[in-house]
């Protein structure tokens, strides 16, 4: 049995990882607009808080999907009449995300430690 | 598969004629593409000013030289532009502003709100 590729699920994908970019982001920039980290203490506790940590990690994830997904279209639309260029510029973006993905989380782990 | 006709392709820009709409558009993608571009520049910025105090100072004095300054407006441009133009299209998909006239209001709004941002984020941090 072959199921369509209707493209729904990057539809969706995209969609939901926008409005948690967002909100997400809103919010950051909302406790760092009331209490602005001054110096490198301040900086670090902010990045050391839980709720911080794990928002932003749900952040860095939400952004390596909604960037894949829109510079998939991107390649899919400029790279339309060679499948072979089509498969090496994806697999590029998907091995830059996955490592973007290592060092973000690299980042936000490196804050944990004093 | 075999290989489809070529589509038609023309880039002259002196003689491209967009509507605001499309305006919209191509700006979402590119600014997309843009803030894509500057992502790991904004990471190394970031780590490198939770690794220590000295790292802190260093980030600090990055981010107040023009090219840093220039760079951060940029890209707030481009994050103002995008989040408008991807809310617009966000009601498009609740088939909110369908309408071409309302289209054309939106596709205005988002492109004006988009430079706003930019210049309100000239004045903070300029």
């Amino acid at each position: 049995m072959s199921r369509p590729l209707t493209g729904l699920s990057a539809w969706l994908v995209q969609r939901l990882s926008a409005i948690y970019l967002a909100f997400s982001a809103g919010a950051g920039a909302l406790l760092l607009w009331q209490q602005p980290a001054t110096d490198y203490a301040a900086w670090k506790g902010f990045w050391e808080t839980p709720v911080v940590g794990a928002g932003a990690a749900l952040l860095f994830v939400a952004l390596l999907l909604h960037s894949w997904v829109g510079v998939r279209d991107i390649i899919l639309d400029y790279a339309s009449r060679s499948t072979a260029l089509r498969l090496v510029l994806l697999s590029l973006l998907g091995a830059w995300l996955m490592l973007l993905g290592v060092w973000m989380f690299s980042i936000l782990l490196s804050a944990t430690q004093p | 598969m075999a290989n489809k006709p070529y589509r038609p392709v023309f880039l002259d820009l002196r003689h491209i004629r967009l509507p605001v709409t499309a305006l919209t558009s191509i700006a979402h993608r590119l600014f997309g593409l843009l803030m894509f571009i500057a992502l790991p520049f904004l990471l190394y910025v970031l780590e490198l000013s939770l690794r220590d105090p000295a790292g802190f100072e260093r980030a600090g004095a990055l981010l107040t030289g023009w090219p840093a300054k220039l760079g951060m407006i940029l890209l707030l441009w481009g994050l103002g532009h995008h989040l408008l133009a991807g809310i617009r299209l966000l009601l498009t998909d609740l088939d909110i502003g369908s309408r071409l006239p309302w289209a054309r209001r939106g596709a205005w709004w988002v492109n004006v709100g988009g430079f706003g941002v930019a210049v309100a984020g000239a004045f903070v941090i300029l």
